[in-house]
C-alpha cells in the first residue's frame, strides 16, 4: 500500500528533518520510499515542506495531491494544507503554535503541543522530534526503533544530540 | 555498499567519482546545485582530481573541452538555461571527437522559465543542440538509482564512441531522495585516453581544431561522425517495455513522466483496461525499432510528456503512419499526478473504442 505524508512548517522548525528521518527509517525497514523537499525561493522563516511516500511496491510519483497524513507545525501551513488531506486521513497539528478551528469533519485531528512538550523535556528546538514521535505512534508507518536508528545515522556519532532528540521523540511517542 | 538515502543530484556526483571522473566544472543554477556541491565536497577525496566553479557556463564547458583534450574523464552539469549557454562548446567537442558527460537537470522554459521540473529540452538534447550536424547520446533515467547507473554508463559510452553524452534528468529527479546503492568502486589509477594532448615530447605535435578552409575535409569528418552515429544507433539503443504484451493502448513516456505513467497504468489496469508502456531509455538514439515492434500488436499510442509535445514527433516518425498517436502534456514545470494521467488514459481508451 502507498501512503503519502506531508510535513509543513516554517523554515528552521526542522520539518525537512522530520521527513528525512521518516524516509531513512522506512528505507532501513526495506520499504520503497521517496522524499521530496519543497523547493522554492524560500528563506529562513518562510514556509518549508516535504513529502514522503512509503510503499511496499515501486512508487510512481513522489508528489502527493491528497496525502493520507499531514503534519503542520505552524498556522500558515494548516491553512495551506488542511484541505489536501485525503478523506479519512489524519492531520497532526502543533497545538502549541496553532489556534485555529479546523473545519473538516471527515478527517482525524491529532493535537500535539509539540513546543510545550519540547520545553518540558528541556530542549525547545526539539519540537519537531516530539511531533515525529507522536506521528510515529499514530501513523504506524515505521517502528520507533527504526526512527531512532535513522536519527543516529543522520547525526553520525553526535551522541549528545542523539540523546536530546531521542528524549523528545519518546516524549511525543508516549503521548498516546 | 549498502543502500543510502540520497538526492538525485548527489547520486550523479557520487557515481561520476566512482566512474573515474577526474575533472568537474560547473556554474550554479537551480535545481542542480547539489551536484556541484557534492563534487566540491567529495571530488578532492581522490588525488589528482580537479573541481572548478567556473565564472560562467561558457567557461565551464570550455574547461570541459580542455580537460577532454587532455584525455581525462570530465563532466559538467547545469539546468536548461545554462545548457543553452553550453551549446557552442558541445558542438566543438563533437567536432573534435572529444568525449565528456553533460548533465541537464532540466526545468521549465522557455527563457529563464521556472525552477520546477520539466521535459521541454527534449528537442535540444536529441538534435545535437548546438550548430552543425552532430548528435549526442542522450540517456533518460527515471529514478535516483538509475541516475547513478546511467552516469557510469554515460562515461563508458562517451569513451567508447568519442562523443559527448548527455544525461537528461529534471528538477524533481535531482531534488528527490531515494535509496540508492553504488555498484562500482572508483578505479585505482585514472586512465588517460590515447590521442590526448599531454606534451609532444618525442612525437609530432597534434592539433585539435574545428575550422578548415577545405569543405571536402569537413565533409569527410561529417561522414566519419555519421558512420559512428549509425553504429551507436545499432548498438546502444535501449528501451523498456512495461505490460505491453496484451496492451490495446501503449503509453510512450520517458524520465520522470514514465514513472508517473507507470502509476497511472497500475490504476487503469485495476479497472480492467489493457494498457502498457514503452519507455525510451536512450532518447537519442531513439528506440524506433521497439516502437515499430509494438505497433505490430496495437495501433493505439498515447505519448505523455512534461512539455507541449516533442518526443511525440519521434514516435510518429517511427510509426510511419502505422498507428494512431494521441498526446498529453503539461508544460512549464507543472507536475502531473498519476490520477490525472489515469483519467486521460481512460478517456482515450473509451473514445477509441478499445473497451
Amino acid at each position: 500500500m502507498l501512503v503519502k505524508t506531508i510535513f509543513a512548517g516554517f523554515g528552521g522548525q526542522g520539518v525537512l528533518s522530520m521527513g528525512l528521518n521518516l524516509a531513512q527509517a522506512a528505507m532501513m525497514e526495506g520499504k520503497h520510499v521517496t522524499y521530496l523537499p519543497a523547493y522554492g525561493a524560500e528563506v529562513r522563516g518562510g514556509t518549508a515542506n516535504c513529502t514522503v511516500a512509503i510503499s511496499d511496491e515501486e512508487i510512481a510519483s513522489p508528489v502527493a495531491s491528497s496525502p493520507e497524513f499531514v503534519v503542520v507545525m505552524n498556522a500558515p501551513s494548516l491553512v495551506r494544507f488542511q484541505n489536501q488531506v485525503d478523506a479519512g486521513g489524519v492531520l497532526f497539528v502543533n497545538s502549541s503554535l496553532i489556534d485555529i478551528e479546523i473545519l473538516r469533519r471527515d478527517i482525524e485531528i491529532v493535537n500535539v503541543p509539540a513546543n510545550a512538550i519540547a520545553e518540558k523535556v528541556g530542549s525547545a528546538r526539539s519540537a519537531n522530534m516530539v511531533m515525529l514521535g507522536a506521528f510515529t505512534r499514530k501513523s504506524r508507518l515505521v517502528s520507533i526503533a527504526s526512527i531512532v536508528d535513522g536519527l543516529k545515522t543522520a547525526l553520525k556519532g553526535k551522541t549528545k544530540l542523539v540523546a536530546i532528540n531521542e528524549e523528545a521523540l519518546m516524549a511525543g511517542y508516549n503521548l498516546f | 555498499m549498502p543502500e543510502v538515502l540520497m538526492n538525485g543530484n548527489s547520486a550523479i556526483a557520487e557515481a561520476a567519482i566512482r566512474a573515474g571522473c577526474q575533472c568537474y566544472f560547473g556554474y550554479p543554477i537551480t535545481p542542480q546545485n547539489e551536484l556541484s556541491e557534492y563534487m566540491a565536497l567529495n571530488l578532492s577525496r581522490r588525488k589528482g582530481c580537479s573541481f572548478v566553479q567556473a565564472e560562467s557556463e561558457l567557461a565551464a564547458i570550455n574547461m570541459v573541452y580542455g580537460a577532454s583534450a587532455a584525455g581525462v574523464r570530465v563532466m559538467t552539469s547545469s539546468s536548461s538555461p545554462g545548457i543553452s549557454l553550453k551549446q557552442e562548446g558541445i558542438s566543438y567537442l563533437a567536432a573534435n571527437e572529444l568525449p565528456c558527460v553533460i548533465v541537464n537537470m532540466s526545468r521549465g522554459g522557455p527563457g529563464l522559465g521556472s525552477i520546477s521540473a520539466a521535459q521541454s529540452d527534449y528537442f535540444q538534447a536529441t538534435r545535437g543542440g548546438g550548430h552543425g550536424d552532430y548528435r549526442t547520446i542522450v540517456l533518460a533515467p527515471s529514478s535516483v538509482p538509475e541516475l547513478a547507473e546511467f552516469t557510469h554508463r554515460a562515461f563508458d559510452l562517451a569513451d567508447k564512441y568519442l562523443v559527448p553524452v548527455m544525461i537528461l534528468g529534471d528538477g524533481m529527479l535531482g531534488q528527490m531522495m531515494e535509496p540508492v546503492a553504488f555498484h562500482h568502486e572508483a578505479p585505482e589509477v585514472f586512465s588517460v585516453r590515447s590521442r590526448s594532448l599531454r606534451g609532444a615530447k618525442g612525437r609530432p605535435s597534434r592539433i585539435f581544431k574545428t575550422f578548415t578552409s577545405k569543405p571536402a575535409e569537413l565533409e569527410e569528418l561529417n561522414w566519419s561522425l555519421f558512420r559512428r552515429y549509425q553504429l551507436i544507433q545499432k548498438e546502444e539503443t535501449t528501451s523498456e517495455a512495461f505490460l505491453t504484451d496484451d496492451a490495446r493502448l501503449i503509453i510512450v513516456a520517458f524520465g520522470i513522466a514514465a514513472r508517473i505513467a507507470r502509476g497511472a497504468i497500475k490504476t487503469v489496469r485495476a479497472e480492467g483496461l489493457k494498457v502498457g508502456m514503452l519507455r525510451p531509455i536512450t532518447l537519442w538514439p531513439f528506440p524506433t525499432e521497439a516502437v515499430k515492434e509494438a505497433a505490430k500488436k496495437t495501433k493505439q499510442f498515447l505519448v505523455f510528456e512534461m512539455n507541449m509535445g516533442q518526443m511525440v514527433d519521434d514516435v510518429k516518425l517511427a510509426l510511419e503512419g502505422k498507428g494512431k498517436v494521441s498526446f498529453y502534456g503539461r508544460p512549464g514545470g507543472v507536475i502531473p499526478t498519476p490520477s490525472e494521467v489515469a483519467r486521460v488514459i481512460s478517456r482515450i481508451y473509451v473514445q477509441e473504442g478499445l473497451t
